[in-house]
């Protein structure tokens, strides 16, 4: 059942890093069955039309698996859905003269390159300082060469999950990136072919982590915010990990 | 380990990298370390207040039970050790960790508060400007810093109140329990900052006892379930122990009716000897 919908909409507009933003007010006529997305592009049709500046705002594969649209709707990141991004967001979930809040995901290290998109590169470093791991390339391998056990397919495969959206850094009080770093550690850290550099990459992305981000006081924010459901037994699985971590390098690099 | 960060990216850390400390110092100059030396301090912290309160509770067996609990802890390991030593030892191991909770919760708020600083946002301390509900931050866990410091103000009150006698004057009797306890908790005013403390004592107990498995990763899908449990039972537990006190005097439930000692100002041998001969008679 569609039904013609008019929000009223607060977004905040930046021009760059290092200019002053502000909120403006938009009001737009929707069907309820577009996303919205979609409705932002018709609001920017709009204001390209009169010639105004349309709403800069980042999306890509518009499915929900590349993590690249978030924003903060009515201060809750991905808006009010469960386990949903922006993209799948649908206008459905709002009624007739509802003021909708669109905001950017807010961290020092997330800094606003122009009005709701945010660079999210900080991500990026911590994986970087993960390093590599120890598979073999060349000719594909015999299939169950490398036995791995149901239960560590299933929790790797949960963790992998993590779409790197930024929305557990967006909605945590602290800003801490502990769901993100921590689901990325232990999705390598399941499997076997994660083993050889396993204490090296925990200490290392942990410790780029803590170069951008806050400490985490264990809200569980951050899990309701995941569009991904990425579940805060990761975090204790990564804390475990690295205060091994620190004693195995000691061992592993000769220091006893 | 490697750096690597790198020259292509327009972020740089907020904070850098200091130069590693000896081997298990360097634990605590991470975070995730530092949460974990929160939460073993937190655990033995936890393991104060229970005894604290279990112990408290002779006060229940009247003057001369208090006095010789009282006694006893002074005395323990006083056959081999001189006396009081260990509890000296008690004491000091309590206010080391003490100031570790303390300094890791004051650095890791910095740290996270420097963290979602946002120059380019309207008004510096909210986060957001739409209408921000938590889903899932207990009211608990987000008033920890709060919690907190109420608790540090009421311990160095509790500490001068009871242990050092600086309100009560001539009434305060060191190595008489029952009659300071019971001097002090019947004012009003200071019955109802005992309870107001002791709420946010418990209050601080309910998202600690529960966070602490999160920082040291004990972590099990086979137990998880009772974590938070346990947290709410421990924080009701202490809660309920611990507001008997004021309670119960204000009610006069405790008082120095029964009381065969009568105090006699300034007498303070005079009235140990008696506690003394009491217990013995019992």
């Amino acid at each position: 059942m569609s039904e013609i919908i008019t929000v009223n909409l607060k977004i905040w507009r930046q021009e760059g890093p290092e200019k002053s933003g502000c909120f403006e007010e938009y009001t737009q006529k929707i069907t309820t069955e577009a996303s919205f997305l979609e409705m932002i592009d018709l609001l920017n049709e709009d204001l390209n039309n009169q010639g105004l500046e349309p709403v800069a705002i980042e999306s890509d594969c518009r499915e929900g698996i590349c993590g690249t649209c978030g924003v903060m709707i009515n201060g809750q990141a991905h808006g009010p859905r469960k386990a949903t991004t922006t993209c799948q967001l649908h206008m459905r979930e709002f009624s007739d003269g509802d003021e909708i809040v669109i905001e950017p995901f807010r961290a020092i290290s997330f800094p606003v390159i122009r009005d709701l998109v945010v660079d999210r590169s900080p991500f990026d470093q911590i994986i970087e300082s993960g390093g590599y791991i120890s598979v073999n390339t060349g000719a594909a391998s015999d299939a169950n060469l490398t036995p791995v056990p149901k239960e560590a397919a299933d929790q790797a495969f949960d963790a992998a999950a993590c779409i790197g959206c930024g929305a557990c850094v967006a909605a945590c009080p602290n800003s801490a990136a502990q769901l993100f770093t921590s689901a990325k550690l232990a999705h390598m850290a399941s499997l076997p072919q994660g083993q050889p550099e396993r204490w090296k990459r925990t200490e290392t992305m942990v410790e780029t982590m803590e170069e951008f981000f806050g400490s985490c006081t264990n809200h569980g924010e951050c899990h309701e915010a995941c569009p991904k459901e990425i579940n805060l037994d990761f975090i204790a699985f990564m804390n475990r990990d690295y205060m091994k971590a620190k004693v195995k390098n000691r061992a592993l690099s000769g220091q006893r | 380990m490697t750096q690597t960060t790198s020259e292509r990216y327009r972020v740089k850390p907020i904070r850098d990298r200091r130069r590693e400390w000896p081997f298990p110092l360097n634990l605590y100059q991470t975070a995730v370390g530092r949460k974990w030396v929160m939460a073993v301090t937190g655990i033995g912290l936890l393991g104060f207040v229970l005894i604290h309160m279990i112990g408290n509770l002779h006060v229940y067996e009247g003057p001369a039970k208090m006095h010789e609990y009282a006694e006893s802890l002074k005395n323990l390991g006083s056959g081999i050790l001189p006396r009081s030593l260990i509890l000296w030892l008690l004491r000091l191991s309590l206010m080391v960790m003490f100031g570790l909770h303390l300094h890791s919760a004051i650095t890791l708020k910095e740290m996270s508060r420097k963290s979602s600083l946002n120059a380019s946002f309207q008004s510096g301390e909210k986060k957001y400007e739409g209408g921000r509900e938590y889903i899932a931050a207990s009211y608990a866990s987000r008033t920890m810093r709060w919690t907190g410091p109420i608790i540090a103000l009421f311990l160095i009150y509790h500490l001068a109140d009871m242990t050092w006698g600086w309100w009560l004057g001539n009434e305060f009797v060191p190595g008489d329990p029952y009659h300071n306890l019971y001097s002090s908790l019947s004012r009003i005013p200071v019955a109802i900052f005992y309870v107001i403390a002791n709420m946010a004592l418990a209050w601080h107990i309910f998202h600690g006892a529960w966070s602490m498995f999160q920082s040291l990763g004990i972590n099990n899908p086979k137990y998880n379930h009772l974590r938070r449990g346990f947290a709410a039972s421990f924080a009701g537990l202490i809660l309920l122990g611990n507001l008997s006190f004021p309670i119960m005097t204000q009610a006069n439930l405790i008082d120095e009716e029964e009381r065969l000692c009568q105090v006699s100002i300034g007498d303070t041998d005079e009235i140990l000897a008696c506690l003394t001969k009491q217990l013995e008679d019992h």
